[in-house]
């Protein structure tokens, strides 16, 4: 392969940043790498654009060489994985830039008024601010993220352009559970607490029993992916364990971004050893020895805790080559995602992590034989994985007692919104819509609707309160559970404006691969402003039947769902 | 020996080798499936979603172009949720972007019933004219991934180009969006022969296109054998009033598979620079008996 470079010089400071992540070519005549060495490390891109994001504020022709020249990637290639990136910059910009969150449950609380209040005080937007979809903090009804020069970035929430130095207040667990009762009362720091509050018993029983019992357990448990396709977790894990085919890879897809979710951010910030521990026993069941953790790129709070726990965890022998003196190697890589919504599909993901543009693939074949580097591949959400300590634990049948069907065990909700006290809920399966948003302190005022399952999900009517959120409640009623997002609607709120919203987002967050979601979104949100609503049936058709993954095939049902219940006005 | 598989295709049963495609069933069958980022010599993409069909048991619709044949599937190439999603998909298409150059595109326009006017109507084109040999022309651009793929690993090996950006805003670049002469492209021409919808065109044929002088109706292609160098690949020449106006190899050529070289697609000129009354070697060789 014989790759043209850009001749462009990067500065020193470039060249700085990138040494941590990917060394220099060496200078020796008589040592030559490249080549296939070189590009094996392709999946390096990801993190170097990242180091001279945050080395240097932006990603200049010079830099881009760089990483080009010590990846051999050529230069169109790596410019076009950086370009995918909303947290990646290939203009020099300001030192600090803001982002604050216009999305769905921060619009109710009236972020127009103050992205109108913020471009009087921080100059016009695009400069120093720009909006953003949701930031994960709903709970705390404004957000913004910033990012400077020398840091990884801070989330601020509640968001007020006088607080940009201040650290964002807690998520609360307004109703702890089996996964969130450590939240808030164990230093998430701390492994020894961990340990002292029932940390890593369930590694130690899984190891005891073996890699075949543990995936019976999880079968038996009737444990389903809480990601929003809810399949079954031990069949997955069974598929991947029996392949002959190595390495076996496992991946924690933490990259939360549907909007009013924020239930793994709490999770990891809150319980991070867990996830540790939870990954184990994934690794140990289905015979992987590296798991990767891709977690959100406006997450830096959940970055730094998760990184602190796996570097703890390695130093006490609790990943590596010899995990607990058990004889089995597990270890845990972590990567950042950079700002693309479409990169929580586990095939986008999977894309990403390589060093490609993060652009879903066809299924079949699907990643439990043709995932990461082309490898058996479990993917697994964050909450999925947390119940595995239960279930190992406790046993599988147990676990199964709680809920009914397809839903067993215990459900996380981010409920927010039109609520008194917003924050994640905890409930046995089978509870309802009212009973979560009960939990929650109940409606703030009269509801208009509530939004289950975020941008992706739909519109329920207040009259449907009583239906309960398990994967067959939502069903019935023409919706889906989704990512457990609650947002509660009240008759204050101008639903037409968020349905809008909803629709811009998806525009914004549609990698733009296939024609019925990259045209479809855009047509979809010119429709509704034009108040045309009669274009929405042949769009929805044709987005949910053609197009490549999930994203397309539900940009159109939060819509929809709106339109069905009567809440938006227009020509229909 | 290969296995086969046996599947149903809108009620024949065919059987094929495994691994084959929806499509290559469809088409073993006589089955007509419209394909736009499909081509015999790339590795399918699967974005353009024209190709869909309706397999029995499927939550969605699957591209038939990459959707392998597996046994006992049923599928349906021509039902109304085929036809509506089709239908769709040519008329989001061209409502985008400009497709009288796609040789298919109207008759499948009439044949779905496809409306594109009734979303607006595409931008005017804005073609890129950054060097001499060929334009670039993305107000005609449906995306396809064609032209990236022939640059890269299935034919040239140059990856000058890639797509950029995301979303609605996602679009093919080089490196900063540099000009091509600046940025790594060698100038093959691979790109242009796989381009379905023109909007990637040798210069020779957008000058007469733009001057109005474009007759396809007038043009020859006389086949001959690229004489640079050893390889033997072979070149169609299209001819219009005795000039060379383009030039191409058959998709189906053992040699090229479609592929040219600078030489081969652009080296041509010198052909019509030949003085008054020159002999070619084979001329010369027939003079003497």
């Amino acid at each position: 392969m014989d790759i043209r470079f850009m001749e462009v010089k990067a500065t020193e400071a470039e060249r700085a940043a990138l040494d941590p992540v990917v060394e220099a070519p060496s200078t020796s005549p008589r040592l030559v790498v490249g080549g296939r060495t070189a590009r094996s490390r392709r999946h390096l891109l990801l993190p170097a654009l990242w180091a001279l994001q945050t080395g240097v504020g932006w990603v200049s022709r010079g830099g881009l060489d760089e990483i080009c020249r010590r990846l051999e990637i050529p230069p169109a290639e790596a410019y076009a994985v950086a370009s995918f990136y909303d947290l990646i910059s290939l203009e020099e910009r300001p030192e600090r830039t803001v982002r604050i969150c216009d999305d769905v449950v921060c619009r109710m609380a009236g972020a127009e008024d103050r992205l109108a209040d913020l471009a009087a005080r921080l100059g016009p937007e695009g400069e120093a601010w720009e909006r953003s979809s949701c930031l994960g903090r709903c709970d705390r009804r404004s957000a913004a993220f910033v990012q400077e020069v020398g840091s990884a970035g801070r989330s601020v929430a509640p968001f007020d352009p006088a607080w940009l130095d201040r650290p964002p207040e807690p998520t609360p667990v307004v109703a702890a559970g089996p996964l969130t009762e450590r939240i808030g009362h164990a230093d998430p720091t701390d492994l020894d607490a961990y340990r002292a509050a029932g940390g890593y018993r369930a590694l130690r029983a899984a190891v005891a029993m073996g890699p075949d019992a543990v995936i019976r357990e999880v079968k038996d448990s009737g444990l389903v992916g809480r990601g929003g396709a809810a399949f079954p977790t031990g069949v997955k894990w069974e598929a991947v364990a029996g392949s002959p085919r190595r390495p076996h890879y496992l991946i924690c897809n933490a990259d939360e971004s549907e909007p009013g979710t924020f239930k793994d951010r709490v999770l990891i910030e809150g319980d991070p050893y867990a996830l540790v521990e939870a990954m184990t026993i994934a690794g140990y069941a289905t015979g992987c020895e590296r798991g990767y953790v891709y977690v959100r790129g406006e997450y830096p709070e959940a970055l730094a805790a998760l990184g602190h726990a796996v570097d703890t965890c390695r130093r006490r022998g609790l990943l590596g080559d010899d995990v607990m003196g058990a004889g089995f190697a597990f270890d845990i890589e972590i990567r950042r995602g950079a700002g693309a919504y479409i990169c929580g599909e586990e095939t986008a993901l999977i894309a990403s992590i390589e060093g490609h543009r993060g652009e879903p693939r066809a299924k079949p074949p699907f990643p439990t034989t043709h995932g990461l580097f082309g490898k058996p591949t479990v993917v697994n959400n964050v909450e999925t994985l947390m119940n595995v300590l239960r279930i190992v634990d406790e046993g599988g049948l147990s676990y199964a007692e709680h809920g009914e069907g397809r839903s067993r065990g215990t459900k996380l909700f981010a409920v927010s919104g039109a609520v008194a006290e917003p924050g994640v809920v905890e409930v046995p399966f089978g509870a309802t819509i009212g009973d979560v948003i009960s939990a929650a302190g109940g409606p703030s005022e009269p509801l208009a609707a509530v939004l289950v399952g975020g941008a992706a999900g739909s519109f329920v009517g207040p009259d449907d309160l009583d239906v309960p959120l398990t994967f067959e409640g939502m069903a019935s009623v023409g919706g889906a559970l989704g990512s457990g997002a609650v947002v509660a609607v009240g008759r204050s709120s101008d639903v037409e404006d968020l349905v809008r919203r909803i629709a811009r987002f998806f525009r914004e967050e549609s990698c733009g691969q296939c024609v019925p979601c990259r045209e479809g979104t855009r047509r979809q949100e010119e429709a509704l402003a034009a108040g045309r609503f009669d274009l929405l049936d042949d769009l929805a058709a044709v987005m949910g039947d053609a197009s490549i993954c999930g994203l397309g095939q539900t940009a159109s049902s939060a819509v929809r769902s709106g339109i069905a219940l009567g809440l938006l006005g227009g020509e229909s | 020996m290969s296995r086969t598989v046996t599947l149903t295709v809108d009620g024949h049963e065919v059987a094929l080798p495994e691994g084959s495609t929806l499509l290559e069933a469809a088409r073993a069958v006589g089955v007509e499936v419209p394909t736009l980022c499909y081509l015999e010599t790339l590795t399918p993409v699967n974005v353009c979603r024209i190709c869909v069909v309706e397999v029995e048991g499927s939550r969605t619709l699957v591209p038939a172009c990459s959707r392998v044949a597996e046994p006992g599937m049923v599928v349906r190439t021509g039902s109304a949720r085929v036809r509506r999603a089709r239908r769709m998909v040519l008329e989001l298409l061209g409502s985008a972007v400009h497709l009288d150059l796609a040789p298919e595109v109207a008759s499948w326009m009439e044949e779905y019933g496809a409306e594109p006017g009734r979303w607006g109507t595409p931008p005017a084109p804005e073609p890129r004219v950054d060097n001499d040999l060929y334009v670039r022309d993305y107000g005609r651009c449906i995306l396809c991934y064609k032209c990236v793929e022939a640059c890269g690993v299935d034919a040239q090996w140059t990856f000058a180009i890639a797509v950029a950006g995301r979303g609605d805003e996602a679009h093919i670049s080089t490196e900063y969006d540099v000009d091509l002469p600046e940025s790594a492209c060698v100038f093959c021409g691979n790109c242009i022969a796989v381009c379905p919808t023109g909007a990637l065109m040798a210069k020779s044929e957008w000058d007469l296109r733009q001057a109005g002088r474009w007759t396809p109706e007038t043009q020859h292609t006389t086949t001959t054998v690229c004489s640079y160098c050893g390889v033997g690949c072979n070149l169609e020449l299209w001819v219009q009033d005795g000039r060379v106006v383009k030039v191409t190899s058959p998709l189906d050529h053992d040699v090229t598979r479609g592929n040219l070289c600078i030489k081969g697609r652009f080296g041509y000129t010198y052909l019509h620079d030949l003085p008054e009354g020159y002999l070619t070697p084979i001329d010369h060789l027939l003079s003497r008996f």
